[in-house]
This record gives C-alpha cells, sequence and structure tokens, in this order.
C-alpha cells in the first residue's frame, strides 16, 4: 500500500475499441455516417429523378412491397413524408404508434420490430425517443432500418434534405458530390443543440463536402464539448457574430420533452437568440433560413421570417419527400423481391 | 473430512513470504502442511492433486459482488453466483445488500450464509448502512456485524446526506466495520426524471445520452474523506467502491498521506475500457459508475502500478438477457465480471503492464482480506483457511460469456483474450471448481 517513486512510463497498450458491426444490412440509414460521399451523389440524383418521373410509372418501383412505420413519438413532417415517399413508390405501408398499440402493453421494442418482421415488414422506419433505438432494432431485426429519429442523437434524412436545399440555392446544377462542394459556406445551427438530433445529423453531415458548422446557443444548450464532435465544427456564442458569417441561417426549436429539469429563461432567450427579421436584414440578408420544424412563431423565430423571402422552410419539407423516396429505394435495393436480408 | 495434498506447485503467498516449488498438505478445511517437493509427513489418505507447471496461490477474494438473492433468482443466484466466483478462482466473495428486500436484518444477513443456499465459496455479506439503503436512518450495526455482516454500504445509492454519513462511520468505527461508499452524488446524475447513462463527454455528445459527470464521484469522495477526517479520533474505515476517475484517485491517496483510513478498489472494466468502448450503445457496456475517459482510465493504471488502489473487485452484477436488450437509457446498470477478473488482470497489468505475478494476487487476495479484516483468507500459512487457488498462469484463452457458471451472461469481455486458467478452487479444503469436471 505504500506508494513507489512514480517513474515516467511510455503510453501503455490497452484493448482496442472493435469496429462497428453496423449497419447490418446495406439498405439501412441509420446515421449520416452509413453514406460515402459517392452513395450521397447516388441518393441525391435519384432523388432528382424520382421526383421527375411519372407518378405511375413511379409507383412500379416498389410496388406491393411492404414497409412499416414505427413511431414512438408524434410527428407530422417526417411521418407524413416518408409515408408519401413510400406510397409514391407503390410500397404497401402501415403505421403502428406507441399510443395504439402493443407497446402500450409493454411489447419491447425487440418484440415488436421481430412482429413486424413476421407480418412480412421488409424496411422499418423508426422514431423513438430513446438515442440508439434505430440500431437495437437493427441489430434484431437485421431489416433495412430507416432512422427517422432516435432521441436526441440523429435524424439522417432530415440533414439530407437540408443538403438538398442547401445545394438547390448555393450550387445549382451540381451533380456530383465531393469533399469541397460546399467549401467556404458556412451554416450556423442556433438554439438547443444539445437535445437536437437535426443538429448532430448536420454537424456531421456538412463539414464532410466541406462547409464550415457554427454552432450557436447558450451553455445550458449548447456544451462546449459539441465543437469536438466532428472536424469543421466550432462555437460562437454571438447570435449576430454566428449571423454574420452565415450564407445558411438554421434555427432550432427549443425542445420542452427534452429539457429535463434545465432551467430557461425563455425572455431571454429569445431577446439574445429569436431570428428576427431586423437581426436578418442587418446580418445575413441574403442568406437563407432553415427550420427543421416545428417552428415555434414567436419563439425562435418571427413569422415574419417563416414566412419571407428568404426563408426555405418549406423547400425543406418538399425536398423531404424527394430524399425519403430515395432512401425509401436504396433501402430495398440491396434484397431481392419479397426476400429477406 | 477430507484431506488433500497439492503436489508439484509453485507455491505463491505474498502474505506469507513464499515463492517457490513446495507441496502442500490441507486437512479439516485449514493448511496444514507446507514442505519442499516430495517432502510432507502426512500424507496418507489424502487425494492427490497435481500441480506440476502450475501456480498455487492463495484463493481469490472480491470485495464487490452481487448475488441477487433474496428476490432477484432469475439474474442470479448465491448457487450460481458463487459457482461463477470458484470458476474465476474467488474463494470469497463479499455480496452487496441491494437485493429484495434490501439486506439490511440481520435475519436476511443470516439467511445469505444458510448451507441451503449452496454457496460453494465463502459469502460474507455486507450490510445496508441506512435502513432500505434509503439513506436516512443508520441501521443496528452491532446486531449486523453479529450476524456475519463484514462492512456496510447502500451500494447502488450513495449515503448522500452529510450528517447520516457522519453517523455511519461513526457507528461503524465503534463496531470496527467498514463503511463501502458508492460515491455518486445522484443531484448530478439524475436530472428532472432523466438518468445519466454514460459517461459525461464527447461520446455522450456525439451518441444523444445524458453524461454522468466525474465531479458527481470525485465531489462525495471529498465529502466522505473531510467527513472521516472530523472523525479521526474515532479511526473511522472509508472504502470507495468501483472508483473510476483520476479526481477521486487524488483525494483519496491525499487521504492516505494524511494518515486517514481510506482505501478504494478498481474493476477490470474501469482499468480497462473507455466511454468508446459503449460503442453504438451496446448494452453489456453499461454500468455504474459508466466507462470513462482515455484520461481517467490511464490514471486508474497508473494508480494500481503505483500502489494506491488497494484490491480488484469486480462489481459482478449480473442482469437477465431480457433486461440488457433494451434501448441503451431503459437498461439496467452492471456488469458480470466474476469468471473474468484473473484472465484479465493477469494478461494486462502482468503480461502487458508487467506488474509482478505476486502483486496481482495481492490486489486479488491479501489487500482484500486485510482490507475487510477477513482473518485466515488471502494467505496460505499453515493454520490459514483451506482457500487455494491453482492456475496455469501462462494459458491462453478466449473468454465465451455462453459458457460461464453464471446465470447471466452481461459482460464487455465476451470474445477477449484472457491469460491464466483455472484448474482447480478449493474453498475451505473441498474442490469447489475442477476444470476437468
Amino acid at each position: 500500500m505504500t506508494p513507489t517513486a512514480t517513474k515516467t512510463r511510455r503510453p501503455l497498450a490497452t484493448p482496442l475499441v472493435p469496429a462497428s458491426p453496423f449497419p447490418y444490412n446495406p439498405g439501412s440509414l441509420l446515421s449520416v455516417y452509413d453514406l460515402t460521399l459517392e452513395a450521397l451523389s447516388h441518393l441525391l440524383a435519384r432523388a432528382t429523378a424520382l421526383e421527375n418521373q411519372d407518378p405511375l410509372t413511379r409507383a412500379r418501383t416498389l410496388a406491393k412491397r411492404r414497409i412499416a412505420l414505427l413511431f414512438y413519438e408524434s410527428s407530422t413532417r417526417t411521418r407524413t413524408s416518408f409515408e408519401l415517399a413510400a406510397k409514391g413508390l407503390g410500397a404497401d405501408t402501415t403505421l403502428v404508434s406507441d399510443k395504439s398499440s402493443s407497446i402500450e402493453k409493454g411489447e419491447s421494442l425487440k418484440d415488436t420490430g421481430l412482429t413486424l418482421r413476421a407480418l412480412g415488414a421488409e424496411a422499418i422506419i423508426i422514431r423513438h425517443p430513446s438515442s440508439g433505438a434505430a440500431w437495437q432494432l437493427e441489430a434484431e431485426t437485421r431489416l433495412p432500418v430507416l432512422n427517422a429519429g432516435d432521441g436526441m442523437h440523429e435524424h439522417p434524412t432530415q440533414a439530407l434534405l437540408d443538403l438538398r436545399t442547401i445545394l438547390a440555392h448555393l450550387r445549382p446544377g451540381v451533380e456530383e458530390i465531393t469533399s469541397e462542394t460546399l467549401s467556404g459556406v458556412t451554416v450556423s445551427i442556433t438554439g438547443d443543440i444539445l437535445h437536437s438530433r437535426v443538429a448532430r445529423s448536420n454537424m456531421l453531415l456538412l463539414p464532410r463536402l466541406g462547409a464550415r458548422v457554427l454552432l450557436c446557443g447558450p451553455p445550458a444548450l449548447l456544451p462546449e464539448v459539441a465543437a469536438q464532435a466532428g472536424p469543421g465544427i466550432e462555437i460562437e456564442r454571438d447570435f449576430e457574430a454566428a449571423l454574420r458569417q452565415s450564407q445558411v441561417v438554421m434555427m432550432l426549436r427549443i425542445q420542452g420533452e427534452r429539457l429535463a429539469g434545465l432551467q430557461l429563461d425563455l425572455d431571454e432567450y429569445k431577446a439574445i437568440y429569436q431570428l428576427t427579421g431586423q437581426r436578418l436584414a442587418a446580418f445575413a440578408p441574403t442568406a437563407i433560413v432553415l427550420h427543421p420544424g416545428p417552428i415555434i412563431r414567436g419563439m425562435e423565430i418571427t413569422a415574419g421570417v417563416a414566412d419571407g423571402p428568404q426563408s426555405a422552410i418549406l423547400e425543406q419539407v418538399r425536398n423531404g419527400v424527394a430524399i425519403r423516396m430515395a432512401v425509401v429505394e436504396r433501402a430495398l435495393a440491396a434484397t431481392t423481391q419479397g426476400g429477406r436480408a | 473430512m477430507t484431506v488433500l495434498v497439492i503436489r508439484g506447485g509453485h507455491l505463491i503467498d505474498p502474505a506469507g513470504g513464499v515463492d517457490a516449488l513446495k507441496d502442500i498438505l490441507l486437512k479439516d478445511g485449514r493448511v496444514a502442511e507446507i514442505a519442499g517437493p516430495g517432502k510432507l509427513k502426512h500424507t496418507e489418505d489424502a487425494d492427490v492433486l497435481d500441480a506440476t507447471g502450475l501456480t498455487v496461490a492463495p484463493g481469490l477474494i472480491d470485495l464487490h459482488v452481487h448475488l441477487r438473492e433474496p428476490g432477484q433468482g432469475y439474474k442470479e443466484t448465491i448457487a450460481t453466483g458463487t459457482a461463477a466466483a470458484a470458476a474465476g478462482g474467488f474463494t470469497s466473495v463479499v455480496a452487496m445488500p441491494n437485493t429484495t428486500p434490501v439486506n439490511d436484518s440481520p435475519e436476511t444477513t443470516r439467511w445469505m450464509q444458510a448451507p441451503e443456499r449452496g454457496a460453494v465459496v465463502r459469502v460474507f455479506p455486507v450490510a445496508a448502512a441506512t435502513r432500505g439503503s434509503k439513506g436516512e436512518a443508520v441501521n443496528d450495526y452491532a446486531a449486523l456485524k453479529a450476524a456475519g455482516a463484514v462492512a456496510v454500504s447502500d451500494d447502488g445509492l450513495p449515503i448522500l446526506k452529510d450528517n447520516i454519513m457522519r453517523e455511519a462511520l461513526a457507528a461503524a468505527a465503534r463496531m470496527g466495520l467498514t463503511v463501502i461508499q458508492h460515491a455518486e452524488d445522484t443531484r448530478l446524475t439524475h436530472i428532472g426524471d432523466k438518468v445519466a447513462s454514460m459517461n459525461a463527454g464527447v461520446t455522450a455528445f456525439k451518441l444523444g445520452l445524458r453524461g454522468w459527470p466525474n465531479e458527481a464521484e470525485s465531489g462525495i469522495v471529498e465529502r466522505d474523506i473531510r467527513l472521516v477526517s472530523e472523525l479521526r479520533e474515532a479511526r473511522p474505515h472509508l472504502h470507495v467502491a468501483h472508483i473510476s476517475t483520476a479526481a477521486a484517485l487524488a483525494a483519496v491517496r491525499q487521504a492516505r498521506r494524511n494518515g486517514l483510513r481510506v482505501t478504494c478498489e478498481v474493476a477490470p472494466h474501469h482499468f480497462l475500457l473507455t466511454d468508446e468502448h459503449v460503442g453504438l450503445y451496446d448494452t453489456n457496456a453499461k454500468m455504474c459508475p459508466p466507462l470513462r475517459s482515455a484520461a481517467d482510465r490511464d490514471a486508474l493504471i497508473e494508480a494500481l502500478l503505483d500502489g494506491v488502489v488497494d484490491a480488484i473487485a469486480t462489481d459482478h452484477a449480473p442482469h437477465a438477457v431480457h433486461e440488457k436488450e433494451v434501448e441503451f437509457e431503459r437498461a439496467p446498470n452492471g456488469v458480470i465480471g466474476l469468471e473474468t477478473a484473473l484472465g484479465l488482470s493477469l494478461r494486462w497489468l502482468h503480461h502487458e503492464w508487467k506488474m509482478p505475478l505476486g502483486r496481482v494476487l495481492n490486489l486479488l487476495s491479501a489487500q482484500p482480506a486485510a482490507l475487510l479484516g477477513l482473518k485466515g483468507r488471502g494467505t496460505l500459512a499453515v493454520g490459514s483457511f483451506a482457500d487455494v487457488l491453482v492456475f496455469d498462469p501462462k494459458a491462453e484463452w478466449t473468454y465465451n460469456a455462453r459458457e460461464g457458471k453464471s446465470k447471466s451472461r452481461n459482460t464487455p469481455f465476451d470474445g477477449f483474450a484472457m491469460q491464466g486458467r483455472v484448474r482447480w478452487t478449493i474453498s475451505e479444503g473441498r474442490i469447489a471448481y475442477d476444470s476437468a469436471l
């Protein structure tokens, strides 16, 4: 028990972190990391092609294939656009929500997933309040799993539709995505970063295309450690300074349901971080304004900005359907008709 | 009573100062005689174990296990938990009181030690420090000690209130008992209705999980040391369970320099793995305290090598498969460890980091025995309990959790390379584990 003199030691070997086994299914989209830039280019091209296709021809793409939507959280945009996307490709969809299913009786995520698979689901689109739920579901079912938002973690299709919106405005006509496609572009993301899966997916995706991501918000909603999440991510606490540097201004909602006891003075928050017409005109007069929704008018964004000429919020929603058609098509492309991976 | 001779082995008994080829005679549950090869005097009627090429050492002692009985037999029973202990080379296990009901009574303490439980190695119960481990009222330590409790703890939960912790330390000191603290400031790890599920840091941020900050551990350890210092006349003994942070280690180191009776244990998962081993939500890498940063893990290794850590303890915490096959945040804390502690310690501490074999064995036997005053344990001196581990220190093998003796499978070490294979574990003169069976 007597401490001996401490010697300087060479770094000691320790057990390695094993490589991730995910995704188990090549059709899955769990994280933005699941897509190489090449796959991303292809996906964006497919989104455009499917969007432009004759609806009746398009509906033969996945005719009568079965896709389950498993939603443990309420959703308007994501659920509807995934459903429209799947149906647009001709697939049969079924919606299972935690409020009107055996989930209410205590059925586990594993059993729910295995039941959907036994019912013939060939892919599952999941939204869940727990970070990582999509990974668990994929590990248990080995089906193509599309992550439609897991807790505070990721929302990859939102980042993809945001990217499509950004490209349409800043890089119109670009077809090949490279690590320099968004060089020189600064995207600021302002608000409740800590609890936001949209922020995480975007901050991990956009720098891979050369963009610089500026995170902005108070320390309670934006811990310093966020800047270490990946390359190309910086923190700018001063909202107006962040606006001044941005070509893309992304605003986030305060997520009351995830604050978990955090005390926040909303009036003070609005005074510092609300995107008003005045601020936008003064500091980012040519930037596009994005918001993943739901927007709370008069909270993080004023009605004037949401409805104003710089707003691309409804374009984002439209892009959601196109992107999700491409993602759903990709999910089932790896498996043969009616077969399972 | 059987008489056993272990012949031809290399005896390492750090506490007894032996490191040589010796034969050893076990009789009536005690070590009866030790002599050079072939020199034992009373071997008639003895069963002989041929330990040629093997190492013979004091049976291992685990200061921190959860045997789940009473009340949670679907996770583990005293019979299956002690079978796992024997397979891992342990002859004594110190059983935490967070059972159902909580072990806060002499009746439960006795029940756990009754022969009907089917234990194959010695079980030393720890009684709850407070009624129901609720942290509000200190138990009757005299009665608990008389029933066989070797320490008090609310493990799984901290003794949070200053005045209750002070009272517990003082009452335990009067009875010569150790207070084992689960150092977690739950005011920092339970936020609203949400509970932190992994180490606070960039990995938790990236995974979208709420973080368990280091200060939640070190703050309680510092507070406890202050109380021990205030009570120094009474010589209370504080033992910090499953220490996991550099800051808490620094506090323990300083307390010791100040002459206070403060000890600590570290678990293999904490000195080997980091929060990155959580991977993509591996619930078998979820425990409390959580896997920490590389800097904290390195500080634990340093503290093991320089002697600040008193014991390696597993915090063996079995959970049924269905309990761990859930969303990460909903999964219970805890991993099993009895069957991997020796193999991992030899593989890493001894083989990789060059700690002498005798010191590794000390951390797993003599030191934990001394820490809780377990007389006649942790040594093979003549007259001590015949608690013996016979193993091949060179053997390399791969751990397969499905082949384990524990009822549960929740381990982050499945498929890990191990070194040192147990051949026999002998508990008070009886063979508790034989690898050939």
